[in-house]
């Protein structure tokens, strides 16, 4: 199953024409984000604008996918209508097995359809359909249809979709994995609207052979062992990530109501992880090839007639969209956070994004800088009616203020004012009020994600201030986190897949160089990853810290300013010196 | 000699251990096809899982479609695949009325061998090896 090479699918919607593509390169490049930047290089238009028809849109996925647990993850790779820069995004689902059997290490799509279209391929078929029908359908309905369009094969295939977000342009719109997963951030939704595409259906109809012997039936039984049987992975099985709700406010570091606080003891306890698990939780999802299964999926209920009538669906949550879509909205009850989620999901919005921007409008429109005539709805602090209006509306771009919010709380606030509340840290930030650390390294980061770094967890456990010290962590800390996404591997699985664990892996497979080259392979795929980013116009001096974030009360105390911006100095020095080396 | 039931699948979570584990172990494939057991939704993830696998029929269909006798009744329960003498017709595929049987791209044919490596990959216990007889009328094992 192991090959020297990538083996690639590339689509030029263009023409209509499709070629199965050979890379060199994988001793170096990885998979994943190494092979997503190495595709990039090849086909990417720097100097051209994210909406260029040539610009690329990538997926790829390691080495390991498939072979071991919770390699389940597939990297997205774009120029992003956000910030018009190279960047990633990360997604589960399964995706990421349906393209190892489909033969593929990675799908390059390249122009752009005359119509509104769907993508279908398999080990054996690629087809380009019309699909004018599906225009301004929501996520949900989308993945009904795309299942009735392409019967048969259920349970092996993937179905990706863009909602109206996507088809309107919008740079929060995501892409929906299946469902429950997506490609969430950085606008993905509408790099693939712009390409025409409302969906891609990938079929995972054939396979490969293992290595035989039984060196590798015992690793896997020995990894397979760590994440079922030990305690590594109970956090993500039992109450999921909603588990870090109450941590994170009994550590004054959850974000709420814009950001006015980081706790609310009485609150949290209405939408913390136990009261969604108690509650709401219907049953729980797994990526494909995850034991773990750590996919909540909870529901929302709503009586549509006085004569006792009721429909209900099925909502996952996590923890970034309930503190997105929760706290950061000053709501207090599960059903109503799921409520919000609900039309973010159908609007094909990133949760985490729309929900920080409607925070932002709400105090906008407290203090009057806009009115309801721009919001078309009162927004208020816990009224989750207004909420679910508003998050239509933004997902529509419903009018000037919606469509404008649409591209990021930062233009919004650049058109109407309110920079100084906008809770943007390169792009609308993740629910971790740890501090200094994590307020530099979001801001910086490759992916704006908490994920990037550990500057979060950091933050929770160091109280001194030491820039040399905190800086040096992100530095060592990027390029494992690197490998892990090179591979592509659930980076809730970090504990299990140290790298003397990847290296057993690989050689088990029969990848020795890459088994024996990891330390470096990291570090040159974190540079080569930021040289692509730099080359595609990032300044990190012009990413700014909103002022609110100068206010912030942690465990530790207030946010200490001069420490914060010493930190985002010294990592942005770190940074171009890894692209200009001297 | 026991079967492979599923008796609870309402616990699934879809993440297509005990296919791939079968995949893995029985065939030396990473596949999602090339497996006697495979899990598939009900029409998207939201309606939940099934296992789609050879239910070790007493007296089965695939047997008597066979026209080279590759395929014989196993003590038991269900059926025994002797791959030297199969043709690949495809004929045991069509006769199953639950496609407890697969064949892939290359013609192989899979089925279950009720072996229960399987069960061993299930982290919520949804699959059991059973005595055929102690499988109560009435009692969904599906
Ligand atoms: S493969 Fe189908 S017909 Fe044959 S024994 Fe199994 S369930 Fe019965
Ligand atoms: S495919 Fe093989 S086992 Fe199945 S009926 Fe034909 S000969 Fe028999
Ligand atoms: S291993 Fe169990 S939970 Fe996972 S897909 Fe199979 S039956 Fe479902």
């Amino acid at each position: 199953m192991n090959r020297d090479h990538f083996r690639v699918l590339v689509v030029d919607l263009d023409t209509g024409q499709s070629q199965v593509e050979q890379f060199d390169g994988r001793d170096q490049a990885i998979g994943g984000s190494g092979l997503a930047a190495l595709l990039f290089e090849k086909y990417g238009r720097k100097d051209r604008p994210w909406s260029h028809a040539d610009q690329p849109f990538i997926l790829a996925i390691g080495p390991l996918t498939g072979a071991f647990p919770l390699m389940s993850k597939t990297v997205a790779a774009f120029k992003s209508p956000y910030h018009d820069q190279y960047t990633e995004s990360h997604a589960g689902g399964r995706l990421a097995l349906a393209l190892r059997f489909a033969g593929y290490d990675g799908l390059v799509v390249t122009g752009c359809a005359p119509g509104l279209s769907i993508l279908e391929l398999g080990s054996r078929h690629i087809r380009i359909r019309d699909a004018g029908y599906l225009r301004g359908m929501d996520a949900y309905a989308t993945g009904k249809l795309l299942r009735r369009i392409h019967p048969g094969g259920s349970g092996h295939r993937s179905i990706l979709r863009i909602g109206p977000a996507g088809e309107c342009g919008l740079a929060m719109a995501c892409i929906n994995v299946d469902t429950y997963r997506h490609f969430g951030r950085l606008g993905g939704g509408t790099v693939l609207g712009n390409k025409n595409i409302k969906g891609i259906i990938i079929q995972g109809d054939s396979g490969f052979s293992l290595p035989e012997g039984s060196d590798y039936q015992k690793l896997f039984a020995t990894v397979y062992e760590q994440v079922t049987a030990t305690n590594m992975m109970q956090k993500y099985h039992n109450l999921g990530t909603a588990a870090n709700l109450q941590v994170l406010d009994d550590l004054k570091a959850l974000p709420w109501r814009n950001l006015q606080q980081t706790s609310d003891p009485e609150t949290i306890t209405g939408v913390n992880g136990e009261t969604f698990a108690d509650k709401t939780l219907l049953r729980n999802g797994a990526c494909s090839g995850c034991p773990v299964g750590c996919i909540h999926i909870g529901y929302v209920r709503e009586k549509f007639h006085q004569d006792n009538r009721y429909f209900y669906r099925q909502v996952a949550y996590d923890y970034e969209p309930i503190f997105a879509c929760g706290t950061m909205l000053g709501l207090g009850n599960p059903f109503e956070v799921l409520g919000i989620m609900d039309e973010m999901e159908k609007m094909g919005l990133d949760a985490m994004s729309g929900g920080v921007a409607l925070a932002w409008a709400t105090e906008a429109l407290e203090q009057g800088l806009v009115s309801v005539r721009e919001t078309g709805v009162e927004l208020r602090f816990g009224d989750a009616a207004g909420y679910r209006q508003a998050a239509r509306m933004l997902g529509t771009g419903a009018n000037d203020f919606y469509t404008l919010l649409g591209q990021g709380t930062l233009r919004a606030a650049e058109a109407y004012g309110g920079r100084d509340f906008a809770c943007v840290l390169g792009q609308e930030m993740a629910g971790y009020a740890t501090g200094e650390l994590f307020f530099a390294a979001q801001s910086l980061g490759f992916r704006h994600s908490h994920l990037d770094t550990g500057g979060y967890s950091y933050d929770q456990k160091h109280a001194e201030k030491d820039v040399d010290r905190a800086v040096q962590f992100l530095l060592d800390d990027e390029p494992g986190r690197v490998l892990l996404t090179s591979m592509v591997a659930c980076l809730f699985a970090r504990s299990i897949y140290t790298e003397e664990m990847l290296a057993r892996c690989l050689d088990v497979l029969g990848y020795e160089t890459l088994a024996g080259n990891l330390p470096e392979l990291g570090e040159q795929i974190r540079c080569h990853r930021w040289r692509l980013r730099f080359a595609t116009g990032f300044r990190p001096e012009d990413v700014t810290i909103p002022k609110r974030f100068y206010r912030v009360q942690t465990w530790k105390g207030p946010v200490d300013p001069a420490y914060l911006d010493q930190l985002r100095t010294r990592y942005i020095e770190a940074l171009r010196a890894r692209v200009e080396p001297d | 000699m026991k079967i492979l039931t599923a008796p609870h699948m309402e616990r699934c979570i879809g993440c297509h251990s005990c296919s791939l584990a079968c995949a893995r172990l029985v065939h030396k494939k990473l596949s999602w096809e090339s497996a006697g057991i495979r899990i598939r939704s009900a029409g998207g993830l939201s309606t939940g899982f099934y296992a789609v696998r050879c239910l070790g029929c007493a007296d089965p269909f695939c047997v008597a479609a066979c026209p080279t006798g590759a395929l014989i009744r196993r003590r038991g329960g269900g059926v025994l695949l002797r791959e030297k003498k199969c043709i690949q017709c495809g004929d045991c595929v069509q006769a199953c009325p639950v496609e407890g049987i697969v064949q892939d791209r290359d013609g192989r044919i899979y089925v279950c061998l009720q072996c229960g490596q399987c069960v061993d990959y299930c982290p919520h216990d949804c699959l059991e090896m059973r005595e055929a007889r102690s499988v109560e009328p009435g009692e969904v094992i599906a």
